[in-house]
């Protein structure tokens, strides 16, 4: 098994040498924004929180990068803390040319101490033509272009049992009123609509995220993220109020509400590909799929397939996600250089040909991924007239992150009592005020 | 007063044992500093520093930076600890936690000790109790939140009782069924779905149910279908309301299967059953020669008997005792070793004594075996209240998120705030009052200590 694991690892890293190569050296025609020489110094180092397969793909990437403009690269695995790894470095006055954030918090923070170098013109053009304009917006700070986002994550992916749907007759619902009529025929088809990982409480911020982008727009969702307004505000309660139409109904869930107190994240995904089958849907980011692949004999794309977050009430489309933002930490252009680069559909191909990464890149011909739901996840990600980073990662941990209190614990506490949005909110409000002084 | 000048005298004889054993000369004490100095140094760094810093952090508002970024608050962080909810809920399961499960493992100890004494196999009882211990907290854990799952096809206790009730009281055909909206039939208190329609003689009822997964459809179930009452009879349709899409409720379709082997009652006008008849493959059930109406009929309250479902060992009022259960499951053994070794060790001459003066066996175990053990006793159960008073491990991994905070205890929420919510200064506010409630404890142990000494 290890053996055949590691020939697997190989033969992929070999694959993306092997893309690598041939994008990188046989077209320069479409690489508006990179040129063939050095415009600063021949080598920068670049930091990334990716080890392992992960790595391997990045630094196929960067070979990439090497081979367009000659630029070599030296890589750094920062560990799981980049926030920590970096501060250091910074404090030592030798900090990377290039680092890979993996939480937007980070990007504010380090642009406000004034250790990150703006993007220049190359990058910002590379931006508009490959992105849409949402990522200008959320790689700057304060109105200065710091970032690009080369590796998104889509948490607005609704998973369903294909078998399920096609015995209950339904297709996938593309509105939240669609959603709860779909959920009613599905509960009489004899399979509970949705399965809930209740038990691990970040799964139920994710499901508030992606209800509050929608019923309350950007303006609150980043005012709230910050806690400019309170949790009793009346967006909060409206969101809990639609979630409610949803939860509030015991047979749409799994089990009932308690069945999903004591469900954890997998186990949420495993009992809609059972047999037979617990319920019939699973809302969770894009990551589901590696679940579904690794814990269920189900096959996606045949047997599992997913949805994108339902709309309410005419609201945009948006996504809920997380990213890694490159950003220069030095003055060195050639690490402008690596900025613009990753910014094209070509830095992209070379690690979503590999598989496990998706990108915004709205000019990265989707049939490079190696399935089609990744490439339909990836489609919506860039298609998005809205996105925004989890809602609770920007959350002090004590009311974001922590089991059994803050968000984890009023969302929870939100299945048991959906009726009384009022007192959810000002259970959270309560909390979040005594997190955030 | 004789005591005391015992006291005196045996103090004194140490002072000269001291006093002989000292080496002549100042000039070796530096060397004997020399060779404890790696002790003195680890004991300095890892438990009087971090000790003394403590103390220092709870009367601080900090996040866990240097101390040179700390302020001092004075006592608000215990003013907090008497405030905070979620501490006084641990203080309170703290409590529980001492007043019970010392004494069961203690008195389960005894117990098992006393009676593996009477039995040959002894040694192979003895070593089966006492397996648990060798397993760690996190895994006890872990074993019994499956142990202890709602689910019976996952829960070992929930499943024993599954089987019990399977055979006492089995579950009906159609557990989940329900009627579908906008139709007319009701869910009456007795838990059985009516349609209340006054029906005569001659009449055919309808009822549909949905929730019913295909995969539960009998086998020899076949296309639903409507047939006419006899004359003076009854004809009632229970089926699967359902094809794909939904269809139109309260209506049989193409594509609906009847449900057979389901109970159908017919109600005459008082509501007491007149008729009753069970379904056959297409759904339908006839009644012949029933009178006069009005009738209202129903699918009986056996066919959505859930059965045993299984009890919620994790609800908030249930998980502190379930935990403690795990806990008395991993320390009983030791209990029974250490109780076992100690009625191993009581003079046999006292008890055959008491045997012969006409003691009965309670009375030779109340007055004579007890009274002997009770020292041993004491050591099992001041060793189990200190370990009770720092339980935390298990407790993390065995209650469920949802109710972590109803399961909290003292060291749990110690670690909860300092750690995951990154407030230091309370943390350690509250490892300070955990220390305090412990040193009573400890002082205990030590006294005994110096007395067996």
């Amino acid at each position: 098994m290890v053996l055949k694991l590691r020939a697997r690892v190989m033969l992929v890293a070999m694959a993306v040498a092997l893309v690598a190569a041939s994008c990188g050296g046989d077209d320069p025609l479409d690489e508006p924004a990179v040129d063939g020489e050095p415009r600063g110094s021949d080598q920068i180092d670049v930091a990334a929180v990716w080890s392992g397969p992960e790595q391997e793909n990045f630094e196929a990437v960067l070979d990439a990068f090497t081979e367009a403009t000659g630029v070599e690269t030296s890589y750094t695995s920062t560990g799981d803390d980049v926030g920590a790894y970096l501060g250091t470095q910074i404090e030592g006055g030798n900090p990377p040319d290039v680092a890979m954030l993996p939480q937007p918090g980070l990007l504010r923070d380090l642009a406000t101490d004034g250790s990150l170098t703006a993007a220049d013109d190359t990058v910002s053009g590379a931006l508009e033509e490959n992105f849409a304009p949402i990522w200008t917006e959320l790689g700057s700070h304060e109105g200065t272009l710091y970032g690009v986002y080369f590796k998104v994550a889509n948490k607005s992916t609704w998973w369903y049992n294909t078998a399920s749907f096609q015995s209950a007759g339904v297709e996938p619902p593309a509105t939240w009123d669609e959603m709860l009529d779909t959920a009613q025929t599905v509960n009489a088809s004899g399979v509970p609509w949705v399965s809930m990982g209740g038990a691990d409480g970040w799964t139920l911020t994710d499901w508030f995220e992606n209800i509050y982008i929608q019923t309350a727009g950007t303006e609150a969702y980043d005012q709230l993220a910050t806690h400019e307004i309170a949790w009793t505000d009346d967006t909060v309660i409206a969101a809990l109020e639609t979630w409610a139409e949803l939860v509030g109904d015991e047979a749409n869930i799994s089990g009932g509400v308690s069945g999903a107190l004591q469900t954890d994240f997998p186990t949420s995904v495993t009992k809609v590909f059972a047999d037979p089958p617990e319920a019939a849907t699973v809302y969770e980011g894009d990551f589901v799929g590696g679940v579904i692949s690794a814990e269920t004999g189900a096959t996606l794309g045949e047997d599992a397939d997913f949805f994108t977050f339902p709309q309410i009430d005419d609201a945009p489309p948006s996504i809920i996600g997380g990213g890694d933002v490159a950003v220069a930490l030095s003055d060195d252009e050639s690490a402008q250089q690596l900025l613009a680069f990753l910014a094209t559909p070509e830095a992209a191909e070379v690690w979503a040909s590999a598989g496990g990464f998706t990108s915004a890149n709205q000019n990265l011909d989707t049939a490079v991924y190696p399935d089609d739901i990744t490439a339909r996840s990836a489609e919506a990600v860039a298609a998005a007239e809205v996105f925004r980073f989890d809602l609770s990662d920007l959350q002090p941990a004590a009311f974001g992150g922590t089991v059994g209190s803050g968000l984890f614990l009023r969302f929870q506490d939100f299945l048991k009592a959906p009726d009384d949005p009022m007192a959810t909110a000002r259970a959270l409000e309560k909390d979040a005020a005594k997190a955030f002084n | 007063m004789a005591q005391t000048a015992a006291n005196v005298s045996r103090r004194a004889r140490r002072k000269d044992k001291i006093a002989l054993d000292r080496p002549p000369g100042g000039a070796r004490r530096g060397l004997a500093f020399a060779f404890m100095a790696p002790a003195l140094v680890l004991l300095g760094a890892f438990v009087v520093y971090p000790s003394i810093d403590t103390l220092f952090q709870s009367v601080q508002d900090t996040d866990g930076s240097f101390f040179w970024d700390r302020s001092f608050i004075g006592f608000d962080n215990y003013a907090e600890i008497a405030d905070n909810q979620g501490i006084r809920t641990a203080i309170k399961n703290n409590a529980i936690w001492v007043a019970t499960a010392p004494a069961i493992i203690t008195g389960l100890g005894l117990m098992f000790a006393i009676l593996t004494e009477r039995v040959r196999y002894a040694t192979a009882i003895k070593i089966i109790v006492f397996m648990p211990m060798a397993i760690s907290f996190l895994a006890t854990g872990v074993i019994w939140r499956v142990m202890y799952d709602p689910d019976p096809k996952l829960g070992f206790l929930n499943g024993a009782m599954k089987a019990v009730s399977d055979v006492v009281a089995p579950a009906g055909p159609y557990p989940r069924a329900v009627s579908p909206p906008e139709t007319e039939l009701v869910k009456t208190d007795a838990g059985a779905i009516a349609h209340a329609d006054d029906f005569q003689a001659g009449d055919t009822a309808v009822i549909g149910l949905t929730a019913i997964p295909e995969t539960e459809i009998p086998e020899e179930a076949v296309q639903a279908t409507t047939p006419d009452a006899p004359a003076g009879g009854l004809t009632v349709v229970v089926w699967r309301d359902f094809k794909p899409g939904g269809g139109e409720t309260g209506v049989v379709e193409e594509g609906e299967f009847g449900l057979p082997g389901v109970a159908v009652d017919v109600l005459d006008d008082s509501g007491a059953v007149a008729v009753s008849g069970v379904t056959g493959p297409d759904g339908s059930v006839t009644f012949e020669e029933v009178g006069d109406g009005p009738f209202t009929t129903q699918v009986a309250p056996s066919n959505f008997d859930p059965g045993f479902t299984g009890v919620e060992w994790f609800k908030e009022s249930l998980v502190t005792p379930a935990i403690i259960g795990a806990f008395c499951w991993m320390w009983a053994g030791f209990a029974v070793v250490v109780i076992g070794a100690g009625l191993a060790a009581l003079p046999r001459d006292v008890l055959e004594a008491a045997r012969v003066d006409g003691a009965s066996e309670w009375q030779t175990f109340r007055h004579v075996t007890l009274p002997l053990l009770a020292p041993v006793l004491g050591v099992v159960f001041v060793t189990m209240v200190i370990n009770v008073l720092k339980i935390f491990d298990i407790v993390l991994v065995t209650a469920p998120g949802d109710v972590q905070d109803d399961a909290n205890v003292i060291a749990l929420e110690m670690y909860r705030t300092a750690f995951t919510g990154r407030q230091f200064g309370l943390g350690s506010a509250i490892a300070v009052l955990l220390f305090i409630l412990v040193i009573p404890v400890m002082f205990l142990n030590i006294r005994r200590f110096r007395r067996t000494d």
